[in-house]
């Protein structure tokens, strides 16, 4: 095993792809001669060459649209958007061309495409750079969500997110990037659509991704001291969601608290919760709660930033509610 | 252009307007569902544009799509039964009168949402550049088209990437009930292209000939040089925008003007100017195309609907 960040994770993925399969390329937005926003990309240009790193204008349709094009005539693209923030403004292709080809034209078509984008709030770049917005994308059926929350998982996503011959939106959060931890030697795939336990706890069960996979571990810590066991279940993949380790975690503890760092309305946690209440009722011993952004867009000012995001204090308040 | 192929063009146009004839009076009957747009009266356009492509060369259009399928070689049969919303349609029935498209015959698609295959038409051709294939994508959109972001960033990256589109301006002179003048700060929409320092042209849209012509030398230039053109083809539907118009934007003497310029009808006086072609062959190619929209419709009719294990299917490719 060796210890990398969650970039070198991601950079591995993409670089190992791209080796194995001339069919793969990038495009999107200082994705080459820059090396890339958050610097995943560095070397990629001077090694594979301005064809298959290819730098774009600002322009999210051609992006998105090209990447769409290319896949349908055999190729791999991986789209990246600089933010996921800038998928809105190609909001067309995201959840009403790339989801919606194979489906609508019979099945002739296949879109093998990759759109990589980086999400999350926390670094004090304003209300339009900073969402979470997940939960929006997940709601699109023909497309698959994928958010992963420690770089094993985001080297083994990634990797079968290139070979799915299906489009697949691939969230990273940009204030993970430092992030390490432990990554198996050698090639390995992680399959999409299978929710993982993380911790295993006997008391509660904390459901989350990405980002709020690292609070819940922190807050879990906390709890420890305390004597109380979360068990905390990463779905890792939004769509399609594997519900599987949540319930069987669930039927354990009797308790569940959700953790996303998108906007509680409408979102993941409401989703998780109502398949819980759905699938098993019965063995609910509390309400289930969610711990989510407040509903304001998010302010430059990193006190009132940091106050709107989900801290490690209300996951472990959440958790001590769910066990009164 | 050898007789049998100006044949072929002649059978084609004459089977479009006649299978669009009979779709609208099923529509009328309630055996269509949902937009349906007909391309009667522009009907050179892609007649004369198909026939000058190669095989390998791709076509994408926008949502006025049945006659550019029927160009490209989809059956009657198979855009009639999509029509009617049957399994064995162009996309199972799954897509309607929109979105029919066939790989096989590297036709890419009828395109819903206005503009939005535009940069799908520039991916296609990266594709090709990627691959090292020297296919042409034709990619035709309307009028309306150009007004919107995804057009100027097609052409944008078409240009700069110097990618193997030949982009198509069917201008018929109204998106939907707003005509060109009311929407596009340049009614001569090939202006636009000057922007992008792309190579363009105008063509009489009515005249098949004229568009075999101009398709012709663009797609050349297009696959020589490897740089996208823009061809506006001007040119008139003489039906509603789709099947539901009030059509209060236009004057019935306008529309009649137009139809006096029928393109069947020029293109049927050219043929019959040509020594070897007689009036006789013509209407045999006429009645050759009503019996088969006659035959389309019947299969159609007696096809299935799809059953309902495909609502399911093809959502990803593992269904």
């Amino acid at each position: 095993m060796a210890r990398i960040t969650m970039r070198e994770a991601i950079s591995q993925a993409l670089w190992e792809e791209m080796e194995r399969d001339p069919a793969v390329f990038i495009l999107g937005e200082e994705v080459g001669v820059w090396g890339g926003t958050y610097a995943v990309t560095k070397g990629f240009y001077d090694h594979f060459g301005p064809e298959r790193v290819k730098d774009t204008p600002i322009a999210e349709n051609a992006i998105l649209g090209a990447a769409i094009g290319a896949a349908l005539v055999g190729l791999r693209p991986i789209a990246e958007l600089m933010t996921i923030n800038f998928a809105f403004s190609a909001m067309d292709y995201v959840v009403n061309q790339a989801p919606k080809l194979r489906y609508m034209f019979g099945g002739q078509f296949k879109v093998p495409l990759v759109i990589r984008a980086v999400g999350g709030g926390g670094r004090q770049l304003g209300a339009t750079h900073s969402q979470t917005p997940d939960a929006v994308f997940a709601h699109f059926p023909g497309l698959k969500v994928v958010s992963p929350g420690t770089p094993e998982d985001a080297k083994g996503l990634l990797k079968t997110a290139i070979r799915s011959d299906d489009p697949v939106l691939f969230l990273e959060h940009a204030t993970m990037y430092q992030v390490r931890g432990e990554v198996p030697e050698g090639e390995y795939l992680i399959p999409i659509g299978q929710s993982k336990v993380q911790r295993p706890g006997r008391d509660v069960t904390i459901v989350t991704y990405a980002k709020g996979l690292e609070l819940s571990l922190k807050a879990a810590d906390e709890l420890a001291k305390e004597g109380i066991e979360a068990e905390i279940v990463d779905l890792r993949t939004l769509r399609p969601l594997d519900m599987g380790p949540v319930l069987e975690s669930f039927k354990k503890t009797n308790r569940a608290v959700i953790v996303e760092e998108g906007w509680r309305s409408y979102g993941v946690g409401a989703e998780v919760a109502a398949r819980i209440y759905e699938e098993a009722f019965d063995y609910a011993d509390a309400p289930i709660l969610r711990v989510a952004q407040k509903e304001v867009p998010l302010p430059y000012n990193r006190t009132l930033e940091q106050a709107a995001l989900p801290q490690v204090p209300d996951i472990t308040a959440a958790v001590k509610e769910a066990l009164k | 252009m050898n007789k049998d192929k100006l044949l072929q063009m002649y059978y084609e146009m004459v089977l479009i307007r006649r299978v669009e004839e009979r779709g609208a009076e099923l529509y009328q009957a309630g055996k269509i569902g949902g937009f349906m747009h007909l391309y009667i009266g522009q009907e050179a356009v892609s007649t004369g544009l198909i026939a000058a492509r190669e095989p390998r060369d791709r076509v994408i259009t926008a949502y006025r799509d049945h006659g550019v399928a029927i160009n490209c070689g989809i059956s009657a049969n198979e855009v009639m039964a999509e029509l009617l919303g049957k399994v064995t349609g162009t996309s199972k029935g799954k897509g309607g009168s929109m979105h029919m498209a066939s790989v096989e015959k590297n036709m890419w698609g009828g395109h819903a949402i206005v503009g939005g295959h535009l940069p799908i038409a520039a991916g296609l051709a990266l594709g090709d550049q990627y691959q090292g294939n020297d296919n042409v994508t034709i990619c035709m959109f309307g009028d309306g088209a150009t007004n919107i972001g995804y057009f100027h960033e097609a052409l944008n990256v078409s240009m700069l990437w110097n990618l193997r589109v030949l982009w198509v301006c069917e201008n018929n002179q109204y998106g939907m009930g707003t005509a060109v003048e009311r929407a596009s700060a340049v009614s001569e929409i090939r202006q636009k292209a000057e922007g992008y320092g792309m190579k363009n042209g105008r063509v009489d849209g009515m005249d098949v000939l004229a568009v075999y012509e101009a398709a012709k030398e663009s797609m050349d230039y297009v696959r020589r040089e490897s740089k996208p053109y823009l061809l506006e083809a001007v040119t008139y539907r003489f039906r509603g925008h789709s099947m539901g118009d009030p059509e209060r934007y236009r004057t019935q003497d306008e529309v009649k003007k137009w139809q006096d310029n029928d393109p069947i009808g020029i293109f049927r006086a050219a043929l019959l100017k040509k020594k070897n072609i007689s009036a006789a062959e013509l209407d045999e190619i006429e009645a050759r195309a009503e019996a088969d929209t006659q035959k389309a419709v019947e299969f159609a009719e007696a096809s299935p609907e799809p059953g309902m294990e495909e609502l399911f299917r093809d959502v990803y490719v593992e269904d």
